[in-house]
């Protein structure tokens, strides 16, 4: 476990923006034998084992269906796992998720939205600088006093993401928060993401249908077919990642090879 | 945007608009879509009044509104008028508390316990299928003619809208922002206050207006029939003695009376609901 701590810090000495504090602020994940199964159903995840190290960032991709977002869920002990177990390891262990929908409370003005992600006992002085730091954090600072409903889509979003990371999450779970997005807002978004990650240094896990996103942002990709990892592979093309490199384009057929054969 | 600000300007107001004409200017016309609701009523009280004034309807049946007026003023003049008034806004505003306490009570408790809306919905609905207003006899030999009687009629008649419109409301709180809330760590006080009480509300509200308008009609019927004081029973009186003035004096201080509370509850929704686009500008 130390020594996967060790590794991880090292394939982030490019997060030049982070601070001190921040280090060894990602979860390590443990997971052995992870099964689970809904009632009266066949199982969803069968026998996972997975070791995530601390500060990683891993996309999960597969079939609608395959049981990515439950492994998701049941990291986060969203749901119980019928066997096997999850063990989660670093100095600090807030997780935060980010969904498909923004979920933002309506009849809250978006610098309260934010400060829903604060921990209870923060005073309410610093709650709203610390909202305030974060949306300025995703480009939202002059949106602080309006209503959700007066935002885009993409505003949402981010007003999410930023609910998501202003309790400094040492783990980050993404549930497809980008598929409902215009391609170019999800680019942006992507790199946006990109960049706060490797600022702050925890460990994201990112659950998508899209492959071409799962290789432009993350260090390793699983494929989940029928409840097992069927593909682990390391992105080791460097960040700042381009687009369209013919690297990761190659990486992409491959996954997408992988999930058509299994599909016909 | 128009009623609110109309409802301060009665219709004298609304008559010397009319007799100016409106230009293209910005301010006269913003002033004269306020008053658009009012032209209606306006025009109404005018064509009767020329009626009334070339004999065309039988005053002994339909006093001229100037008549009306002029019996107001006398009422007011012999503080009958407000004295009945303020009897009637007691009653309706009491019963309304009580009623709409117990349904709101009723409608969080059941939204939100599975086990207390086992326990009382059924029960609540056969109550609620029962006229309330059929209970009047039953209430008579009850209570007599007292307070009680028409305190009883009122909060029963306002319990079921907002009985209904609380439950729900609650029940159609997203399931997804409950979810977030879980996650983020509220408890369970936090998840009401913050996620499912709001989210209930503009339902709420719609329970209110409509329990508004049960909480008039049951209020007048009530004292229209057993009564020795109220709006109700000053008309009541009149009739006895063909004062066919005061009747028709108290049936427009009733409309006026409901279009206030409306208005008063458009305030208040317009307050509580800003961030609702659906509310915003109306």
């Amino acid at each position: 476990m130390q020594e996967e701590t060790e590794t991880s810090e090292s394939k982030k000495m490019t997060a030049a923006l982070r601070l001190p504090e921040t280090h060894d602020r990602g979860l390590a994940i443990h997971v052995r034998g992870l099964s689970k199964s809904f009632e009266n159903g066949p199982s969803v995840i069968r026998g996972l084992d997975l070791t995530i190290p601390a500060g990683q960032f891993v996309a999960v991709v597969g079939r609608s269906g395959c049981g990515k977002s439950t492994l998701l869920r049941l990291i986060l002990g969203l749901e119980e796992p019928s066997a096997g177990r999850i063990a989660l390891n670093g100095s600090e262990q807030t997780k935060r998720i980010m969904f498909q929908e923004p979920r933002l409370l309506p009849w809250a003005r978006v610098a309260d939205n934010v400060a829903v992600g604060l921990s209870r006992d923060i005073g309410k002085a610093d709650r709203k600088a610390r909202a305030l730091d974060v949306l300025r954090e995703v480009g939202l600072s002059e949106k602080a006093g309006q209503w959700p409903a007066t935002l885009s889509g993409g505003q949402r979003q981010r007003v999410a993401l930023a609910r998501a990371l202003v309790s400094r999450p040492a783990l980050l779970a993404l549930d497809e928060p980008l598929g409902a997005l215009d391609a170019l807002t999800r680019i942006e978004m992507q790199a946006m993401i990109e960049r706060i990650w490797e600022a702050q240094g925890f460990t994201a896990i990112l659950v998508t249908h899209d492959v071409g996103e799962a290789v432009a942002m993350a260090d390793r990709i699983l494929v989940i077919e029928e409840g097992a990892i069927a593909l682990d592979v390391d992105v080791d093309v460097p960040r700042p990642r381009r687009r369209g490199d013919p690297a990761l384009a190659e990486l992409e057929g491959r996954i997408l090879d992988r999930l058509l054969r299994n599909g016909a | 945007m128009a009623n609110s600000a109309a409802i301060r300007s009665l219709p004298g107001r609304a008559r010397a608009a009319e007799a100016a004409p409106v230009k293209s200017n910005p301010r006269l016309r913003l002033e004269a879509g306020r008053l658009l609701p009012w032209l209606l009523p306006t025009l109404v009280i005018v064509g009767w009044q020329a009626a009334a004034s070339l004999g065309l309807v039988s005053t002994r049946f339909m006093p001229a509104p100037l008549d009306v007026a002029a019996a107001g003023w006398r009422l007011a003049l012999t503080g009958e008028l407000f004295e009945n008034l303020w009897v009637s806004f007691a009653r309706a505003a009491s019963g309304f508390l009580i009623g709409g306490g117990i349904g709101l009570f009723f409608g969080l408790a059941n939204g939100l316990s599975r086990l207390s809306e086992r326990l009382t919905d059924t029960s609540l609905q056969m109550v609620r299928n029962v006229p309330h207003l059929s209970l009047i006899p039953l209430v008579i030999l009850w209570f007599g003619i007292d307070e009680e009687a028409k305190l009883f009629l009122v909060a029963l008649g306002v319990f079921f809208p907002i009985y209904a419109n609380t439950l729900h409301g609650i029940r159609s709180v997203d399931p997804q922002l409950i979810e977030m809330g879980r996650v983020y760590g509220m408890n369970r006080r936090e998840l009401f206050w913050r996620v499912v009480l709001p989210g209930a509300l503009p339902s709420i509200f719609v329970g209110v207006r409509y329990a508004l308008g049960i909480m008039w009609l049951t209020l007048i019927v009530a004292e229209t029939i057993s009564a020795n004081s109220g709006l109700g029973y000053m008309a009541m009186q009149a009739r006895e003695f063909m004062l066919v003035d005061v009747v028709v004096l108290a049936i427009l201080i009733y409309a006026l009376l409901g279009k206030i509370a409306d208005s008063l509850t458009r305030a208040l929704e317009r307050a509580c609901l800003s961030w609702n686009p659906a509310y915003r500008n109306t």
